[in-house]
């Protein structure tokens, strides 16, 4: 499974990737993990409200920061 | 056909009505009891003569305090659950391919409604754009976004009633629409920093607003609240501070003396000295109150405070990236003039 975070460095978009960290070790499930910055990309997902969440290049979650919680069940569905 | 909530887990599943209920009721509670509480507080447990300054200024401010962060959970919470229905993506889907005038009314009333972190001002910026938004139809959304703050707007309606609070969001509005259109008719896209046009919106986009269940949005709601609260208490400490410090030592009717209404300087010397300020919304209404107590004209008085949280510097640096140094100028100018000639309005009007 890849992961990428897409955001640009503000405050929530770290959080999201320190939650994710967080999840990846809590639960073992494998993956690698990406922060994606560069507005190009970030469009190229079709995403405009930062941070978002990208699984094996499929956007599941876009404009907020979910809790552990809601991050694992997210990625234990993916 | 909706999915019926019950498919999902039982504890994000519907309407979490008993929680909400007793919240709420622990909520009134806490405010009912607040007066009292501090007045034994402050006069009775710490022993503080009334009606010296000392005591006039810690009363101030513990009250206050505890008045505006009780009343900023109930709004914050409530405003992030009603905005959970709209998002950016919806927004510039209703927007897209829009002409001028309609376009503009529309984006200053979705850009109220919208929730818009600073941070996501750049692909939002890129995504009203490449989705075909009109540059002037994006602006109007731009600015009625912090023009129009909806914790201002609670708080000036706790503050000084409906009659305030309806001109602070129309003139807000009024003013989005304006530049909006203004900025559009002068054709500044040059101004736009070329890659934004170059950019193409790739992918199917996620609207955030959708697929939401009830508990989830409760769930937002205490999340933003709690994240907002954890970042602006400095802000708001210091604005209460110095509300208390002016409640309690400048005399009354100070302001009346030197910045009447008569005086038609006053507005622009506000104007000014908020505009390099920058303090959350919440922060700087305790201080509004207090200075607006002590003679301040209610126009010059709005004027500052818009003037502190409309125009921000952080904002002008995030959207630095999107917008060359000259039409950022151009923005920082028409919002200017617009808090101006409100402030004179409502100083005229009042």
């Amino acid at each position: 499974m890849t992961i990428k975070v897409l955001g640009s460095g503000c405050a929530n978009c770290q959080r999201l990737e320190n939650n994710v960290r967080l999840v990846l070790k809590s639960t073992g499930i494998d993956a690698a993990v990406e922060k994606v910055t560069d507005y190009g990309a970030i469009l190229g997902y079709g995403v405009s409200s930062t941070p978002a969440l990208v699984v094996d290049e499929q956007v599941v979650l876009a404009g907020r920061v979910p809790s552990p919680q809601q991050l694992e069940t997210l990625l234990r569905g993916a | 056909m909706k999915v019926k909530t019950a498919a999902r887990a039982p504890a994000l599943g519907g309407f979490p009505a008993v929680r909400l209920t007793l919240a709420a009721a622990i909520w009134v509670a806490l405010y009912a009891v607040k007066g009292p509480v501090f007045d034994w507080l402050v006069y009775d447990a710490l022993g503080l003569a009334r009606s010296t300054r000392l005591a006039d200024a810690v009363h101030f401010f513990l009250f206050d305090t505890f008045k505006i962060v009780l009343l900023l959970a109930a709004i914050i919470f409530a405003v992030t659950v009603l905005r959970s229905f709209f998002s950016v993506e919806r927004t510039r889907a209703l927007l897209g391919g829009r002409r001028e005038g309609a376009g503009n009314a529309l984006a200053a009333g979705l850009g109220v409604v919208t929730p818009f972190c600073s941070c996501s001002a750049v692909p939002a910026f890129i995504g009203f754009v490449a989705a075909g938004v009109p540059l002037g139809v994006t602006l109007s959304f731009l600015i009625a976004s912090p023009m129009v703050n909806e914790i201002a707007l609670v708080m000036l309606f706790g503050l000084f009633g409906w009659g305030i609070a309806a001109i602070y969001l129309a003139s807000g509005l009024i003013l989005a629409v304006v530049a909006g259109m203004v900025l559009g008719r002068l054709h500044l896209e040059k101004y736009v920093e070329p890659f934004v046009f170059e950019t193409r919106l790739g992918g199917k986009a996620i609207d955030p607003s959708r697929q939401l269940t009830w508990g989830e949005r409760v769930q937002m709601g205490v999340e933003e609240l709690r994240t907002i609260l954890a970042k602006i208490w400095p802000y708001l400490l210091v604005g209460i501070g110095l509300g208390a410090a002016i409640h309690g030592w400048v005399p009354q009717s100070f302001f009346l003396r030197y910045a009447g209404p008569g005086n038609p300087l006053a507005v622009p010397v506000a104007v000014l000295l908020g505009i390099p300020l920058y303090s959350n919304a919440a922060g700087i209404l305790p201080l509004v109150e207090a200075l607006h107590a002590k003679g301040l004209a209610m126009g010059t008085t709005l004027a500052f405070m818009m003037a502190v949280t409309a125009l921000s510097l952080p904002e002008m640096i995030i959207l630095r990236r999107v917008l060359k140094p000259r039409l950022i100028g151009v923005y920082i100018t028409v919002v200017g003039a617009g808090i101006l000639a409100t402030g004179f309005l409502f100083n005229a009007l009042l």
